[in-house]
C-alpha cells in the first residue's frame, strides 16, 4: 500500500487541477452565454441570406456566372474553423477528423485556417495551409469575416482554387455541437425551404439592377461573407460549450478521485496507527 | 399573400441583429443603379445597395436609417434588406463619422500610389452618409 505521505501529494495535486478546472468552467459558461447569445443574433442574417439566395437562384432561370459554376479540376479550399486553445474535448480533434473524413484527396485541399489548434493538426498532417487567421477566434466580428471572404473569392478568381468549402462547428443547443462542411463556392443548387411559398410566387421571374451577372458578382461575395460570419460565430459558441462540457467533466473526475483518494489515505493512517500500537503493546509485554 | 391591404413587409438585417421588421406603404433605398422607391406589388427586383438613406414611410410618418452595401430582394408583397451594417440616426457617433471623413478625405488627396482609391471613396462615403442620417436624429 502507498504510503500516507505519497497519497496526500497525491490528492493535494488532483485538488488544484480541480481547481483549476472547476475555474476554466466557470470562465467558458459566461462566454458561452455571451458568445451563444450573439449567435442567436447573427442566426436571423444567416438564415435570411440563406432564403434570400435560394429564392434569387430559383427564380433567375438559367445565368452563366463563374460563381456558380466553380471549376473541378482545381484545388479546393476549405475555410477550417477551430480554436487556439485546446482543453476543449473533442472539439478541434472532431473539426479536423470531419475535413480529413471529407471525400477530398489531401493533395487537393488548400487549408485557410481560422483558429491556432485546426491549423497545426492539419498542417502536420500534411495539408497545405495557406492562409491563417487565427487571431480572429479571439472573438471574431463581421470584419474578421470580411477579410477571410476577400482572400478567398481573390483566390477563387485567380484562379488558384476552384472551390470553397466551409468546416465548422454548428451551434445546436449548449450540449450539442455538430461538425459540419459546407459547399460555398460555387453555389449549389440550394435546397429549397419550404416555408412560405406559395405557386404565385414561383411563377414570377427575378429582375436584376444591375444587370444579373454584375448583381451576382456583387452579392455573392456578401453571401460568402455572410456564411463565413456564421460559422465564425456558431463556431466560437461550440468553443466555449464544448470547453464547458469537457471541464465539467474534468472537475468531476477529480472530484470522484479525491473521495476515493482519502478513502485510501483514512485506511493507510488507519493501519500504521494500528501497527504504532500494536507495537508499543508488543514492547510493553516483552520489558514485562 | 393573404392579407390584400396597401402595405409592404419590410425586413432590414445586419449581421449583428434584425434591424427592422414590420410594414411600411412606401420604402425609399439607394441602389447602385440609383435611388428607387418601393410600393407594393413591385416587380420582384434584386438590387445591390450603396451607402445611403433608408426611408421607411408609414401613416404619414417617415423614419430615416442609414444603410451601408448590402443587397436588397423586393418581392411583391414584401422587401428583404440584407445590409452589412444599418445604424438609427441616435446611434451614430457623429464625431467618429467626422474623424472618419477627414481621414478619407486624406487619403484621397495624398496622391499617394498605396492608396487603395475605391475604398477610401467608400469609407468617405459611408461617413457622409452617417453624418446626414445623424441630422435626423430626434435628439
Amino acid at each position: 500500500m502507498a504510503s500516507m505521505r505519497d497519497i496526500k501529494r497525491r490528492k493535494q495535486s488532483i485538488q488544484s487541477t480541480g481547481q483549476i478546472t472547476k475555474a476554466m468552467k466557470l470562465v467558458s459558461t459566461v462566454k458561452l452565454q455571451k458568445s451563444k447569445t450573439k449567435a442567436d443574433q447573427t442566426k436571423p442574417y444567416f438564415k435570411y441570406m440563406y432564403a434570400a439566395m435560394c429564392e434569387i437562384l430559383s427564380k433567375s432561370g438559367n445565368i452563366d456566372h463563374p460563381y456558380l459554376k466553380g471549376d473541378p479540376s482545381k484545388k479546393k479550399g476549405i475555410i477550417v474553423i477551430s480554436s487556439n486553445r485546446g482543453l476543449a474535448g473533442g472539439y478541434n480533434s472532431n473539426i479536423v477528423k470531419l475535413v480529413m473524413g471529407s471525400d477530398i484527396p489531401k493533395e487537393d485541399c488548400v487549408i485557410y485556417a481560422v483558429g491556432r489548434k485546426g491549423k497545426e493538426a492539419l498542417a502536420r498532417r500534411g495539408y497545405e495551409v495557406a492562409e491563417d487567421y487565427s487571431e480572429a477566434m479571439g472573438g471574431p466580428i463581421f470584419d474578421d469575416a470580411i477579410a477571410i471572404g476577400r482572400k478567398v473569392i481573390q483566390d477563387f478568381n485567380d484562379g488558384k482554387i476552384g472551390s470553397i468549402y466551409l468546416a465548422y462547428t454548428d451551434f445546436k443547443n449548449t450540449v450539442s455541437h455538430i461538425p459540419t462542411f459546407s459547399q460555398l463556392l460555387p453555389v449549389s443548387d440550394p435546397v429549397k425551404p419550404e416555408e412560405e411559398e406559395d405557386d404565385e410566387d414561383k411563377l414570377l421571374f427575378m429582375n436584376f439592377e444591375p444587370e444579373a451577372e454584375e448583381a451576382f458578382s456583387m452579392i455573392i461575395p456578401l453571401y460568402v461573407n455572410s456564411m463565413i460570419y456564421g460559422g465564425l460565430m456558431q463556431a466560437f459558441a461550440s468553443e466555449n460549450g464544448a470547453r464547458m462540457q469537457a471541464m465539467d467533466s474534468a472537475t468531476n473526475n477529480a472530484t470522484e478521485m479525491i473521495s476515493d483518494l482519502t478513502l485510501k489515505f483514512n485506511r493507510a493512517r488507519q493501519s500504521a496507527i494500528t501497527q504504532e500500537i500494536t507495537e508499543i503493546v508488543g514492547g510493553a509485554n516483552a520489558i514485562s | 399573400m393573404a392579407d390584400d391591404g396597401k402595405l409592404l413587409k419590410l425586413r432590414v438585417i445586419s449581421p449583428d441583429r434584425v434591424f427592422f421588421e414590420g410594414d411600411a406603404d412606401f420604402v425609399e433605398l439607394r441602389t447602385s443603379e440609383g435611388e428607387i422607391g418601393v410600393y407594393r406589388a413591385h416587380i420582384p427586383l434584386t438590387s445591390i445597395l450603396v451607402p445611403g438613406l433608408l426611408k421607411i414611410h408609414l401613416d404619414g410618418n417617415v423614419r430615416i436609417a442609414a444603410l451601408h452595401n448590402g443587397f436588397v430582394e423586393i418581392l411583391p408583397d414584401r422587401i428583404t434588406v440584407l445590409a452589412e451594417s444599418a445604424e438609427w440616426p441616435d446611434e451614430i457617433d457623429v464625431e467618429r463619422a467626422e474623424n472618419a471623413k477627414k481621414r478619407a478625405e486624406d487619403r484621397l488627396r495624398s496622391g499617394d500610389e498605396n492608396v487603395n482609391v475605391a475604398r477610401a471613396e467608400l469609407a468617405l462615403r459611408k461617413a457622409l452618409i452617417r453624418i446626414e442620417a445623424s441630422s435626423f436624429s430626434q435628439k
